[in-house]
């Protein structure tokens, strides 16, 4: 706590409230007051405190170790005459088998290895502690003797976590590229349709596809914050939301409930790949994108709804 | 403890009191959730209700302007979906047919035959595009990989992302002329043009064929015709086509069993563009590091040339079909209601595909057993029997060795066993 604190104020010494009649100073918490006035300033120093986390740089760190792990496999398992040996083709995570022909692969076979569980988690954890993790500190009620108010708090936190979900997959993208570039050839791409795009434009696919994957955690990170905005213990509301989203992946695999497997969240994730054909396929990733609005307009507003009328006593 | 919202909150509602205020704001995200709901409950029937005013078109003259369509040049998105009320063919046709698909099946995940049976179940969404006889393209999309077969004047590819395989072959008249190789890596028809070719074809007397009324069909005006049988005991209700208004191009074909529910078998552009398609569409290198397999050399895989292999194809078909003790195959009826009847000579033959044809009796006897658990017993002045049923297909399996395929109900079924005895 003493350390967060300090982090708070390094973060943003240079944004003293201005103006008469603020509340500059919070009773008991000496270095909260920079966050009084809410709007940029309140954003950019909540986000600072969340990457600046250790917590945060281990899941970061481990995210970026994924691709290269998958990177190392894949090369070792590689014959020498540069085709992948084994015989059975088609198997294991989407866009393996191409990763040889061009180390761009990589990033969409990291993606695809990691946003099923890897990804969803970070954001479950950081989503889960937004509120509730404030709660457990004892730092909440300072952030709300504040003109800035709990429903601009709530939004400044939803989108840290949003920022947050661009940063965890940039950072899987970015490290699989790396990687990929090092282990393998890289030149001319070849689309999941078999025509050919030149590698820069493979890279803007590959940016486009990082956005989209990021975007598909959007309605993860509401349901987080929902859940932070119940319980007064951090621990409790990370656990809560990553226990949710393994739930929702088991109700996503058992054949019997199709009939609502088109409302979960995560059904249409891996329609990221549409992207890599050719022309491009917006059906499913425009279906997967107003899901996730559905999901955070919903689980934003009852988040909302509980935040603003709960009693904080912590 | 309040907070600064709570304290500006409370002269704007001072008649409701605090706890009540609070329980209202959950109305919002259950509003939200209702509204969502509601949304994508209402959008696809709104979006279905409006049905075109197109003038009058007799039937004659729909059938005339799908022969006079001159499409050549379109690009779209297909969607497949077929329930035939079998579990999965695809698995059935693993486990049963042997013969053509082997060879391929053996050389190459990129062989176009077992993609095709998959298609034969389930919903598929399928990309397509044509610019003329020279160049089309057939892509399956699968779940992050698509299955690609690609024509580009005499050269056909078919490329298989999951695996990262290729096959490669050449359009007959080109340099190495193998009929047979080129056969295999070429698409059935499974465009909405060619499906509704083929119902026409089947038209006759004992077949109505009326305009009924209009469509919109991937957001193009489009005219329906419907095809239905005049005879009774057929499983099937109705074959309807709807035919683009301006260019006369099928753009759906579904054929609706007579027992209703969904149909048994649904092709339908879903997105569909008449403009040139991109030549970059057909051009295809295989990627380095690709496995690619010659159509040619996978069908020499077993150490045969093709053409041999392709007569012992015709004697295996003969020992299967034409080999039959009763006499072989039989058609009984016309049309519509016509059954196909073959004898198997009990205990001989195994089941109605020649799924245990040369492998022994003891076999046979366990396919019957297995067979007779699926289906339904009957009985009647030809005797008794098993009755196989699926939502277009009927099958009577007679106890002393007949069988009476058709896609004709169950009665119908019964009454041709009876009258053929």
């Amino acid at each position: 706590m003493s350390r967060a604190e300090t982090e708070r104020r390094t973060g943003d010494d240079d944004r003293a409230p201005e103006g008469p009649g603020l509340l500059r100073r919070a009773p008991g918490g000496p270095g909260r007051f920079h966050r009084v006035l809410g709007g940029p300033g309140l954003f950019r120093s909540e986000l600072i405190i969340t990457v600046r986390r250790w917590r945060t740089l281990a899941l970061l760190g481990v995210l970026a170790a994924v691709p290269v792990l998958i990177g190392i496999a894949v090369k070792i398992q590689t014959g020498d005459d540069g085709t992948a040996d084994d015989g059975h083709g088609g198997e294991g995570p989407a866009f393996i088998t191409q990763v040889t022909n061009n180390g761009l692969f990589l990033v969409f076979a990291a993606l695809a290895a990691t946003l099923p569980v890897f990804l969803p988690m970070v954001v479950g954890v950081v989503a889960g502690d937004a509120i509730a993790g404030e709660a457990s500190a004892g730092t909440l009620r300072y952030l709300l003797v504040a003109p800035a108010g709990r429903t601009r708090l709530l939004l400044v936190k939803y989108a840290t976590t949003l920022v947050f979900c661009l940063l965890a997959t940039l950072t899987v993208a970015v490290s699989a590229l790396a990687t990929g570039a090092l282990l393998f050839p890289l030149g001319d791409v070849t689309t999941i349709s078999g025509t050919r795009i030149s590698f820069g434009e493979g890279l803007l696919r590959a940016g486009l596809i990082s956005m989209v994957v990021a975007a598909s955690l959007a309605g993860l990170a509401a349901l987080g914050l929902f859940v932070s905005t119940l319980t007064g213990s951090g621990v409790a509301a990370m656990a809560t939301t990553v226990g949710l989203l393994i739930t929702v992946q088991i109700l996503g695999a058992i054949p019997q409930l199709e009939a609502v497997h088109p409302y979960l969240f995560p059904h249409y994730w891996m329609s990221f790949s549409d992207l890599l054909r050719e022309p491009l396929y917006w059906d499913e990733v425009g279906r997967n994108l107003g899901l996730q609005a559905v999901y955070a307009a919903v689980f934003g507003s009852a988040a909302w709804a509980c935040f603003t009328s709960k009693d904080i006593t912590a | 403890m309040a907070s600064h919202e709570s304290a500006q909150n409370t002269d704007e509602s001072q008649d409701l009191s605090p706890a009540r205020r609070r329980a209202a704001r959950y109305f919002v995200p259950v509003a939200v959730a209702g509204i969502a709901a509601a949304t994508i409950g209402l959008v696809p029937a709104l979006a279905a209700s409006g049905d075109p005013d197109l003038p009058e078109i007799s039937a004659q003259e729909l059938i005339a302007k799908i022969a006079a369509s001159e499409t050549e040049q379109l690009s779209g998105t297909v969607k497949i979906s077929t329930d035939l009320g079998l579990p999965s063919i695809a698995a059935l046709a693993d486990n049963y047919l042997p013969g053509p698909g082997e060879g391929g099946r053996g050389g190459s995940s990129a062989a176009p035959e077992d993609k095709l049976t998959q298609l034969a179940t389930g919903t598929h969404t399928l990309r397509v595009a044509f610019d003329g006889p020279e160049r089309q393209k057939i892509s399956v999309l699968e779940e992050s990989a698509e299955y690609s077969m690609i024509h580009n004047e005499g050269e056909i590819w078919a490329y298989d992302s999951a695996s990262n395989e290729a096959m490669h072959t050449e359009k007959p008249g080109g340099k190495s002329g193998d009929g047979a190789a080129a056969k295999r890596a070429k698409p059935l028809s499974i465009t909405p043009q060619e499906f509704a070719e083929q119902a026409l074809k089947a038209a006759g007397p004992s077949t109505s064929v009326t305009v009924d009324g209009t469509a919109q069909v991937a957001g193009r005006d489009a005219y329906q015709l419907a095809v239905k049988p005049r005879q009774s005991g057929s499983t099937i209700g109705s074959i309807k086509i709807a035919v683009d208004s301006e260019t006369g191009t099928p753009l759906k074909f579904s054929v609706n069993p007579s027992s209703g529910g969904k149909a048994a078998i649904d092709v339908g552009f879903t997105k569909v563009d008449f403009s040139k398609p991109s030549s970059a569409l057909f051009e295809f290198t295989p990627p380095k590091g690709t496995k690619v397999t010659e159509a040619d050399e996978s069908a020499k895989g077993e150490g045969e040339p093709s053409k041999q292999d392709l007569k012992e194809l015709e004697k295996e078909l003969e020992n299967e079909f034409g080999g039959f003790p009763g006499g072989g195959l039989n058609v009984i009826g016309k049309d519509w209601t016509s059954i196909a009847k073959f004898g198997t000579g009990a205990g001989e033959g195994g089941s109605e595909k020649g799924a245990a044809g040369a492998e022994g009796d003891g076999a046979a006897a366990g396919a019957m057993g297995i067979l007779g658990g699926l289906g339904d017993p009957v009985s009647g002045d030809f005797g008794s029997g098993t009755v196989f049923e699926t939502r277009l297909i009927n099958a009577l399996m007679t106890d002393d060795g007949q069988v009476y395929v058709g896609a004709v109900t169950k009665d119908a079924l019964v009454k041709a066993a009876n009258a053929d005895k």
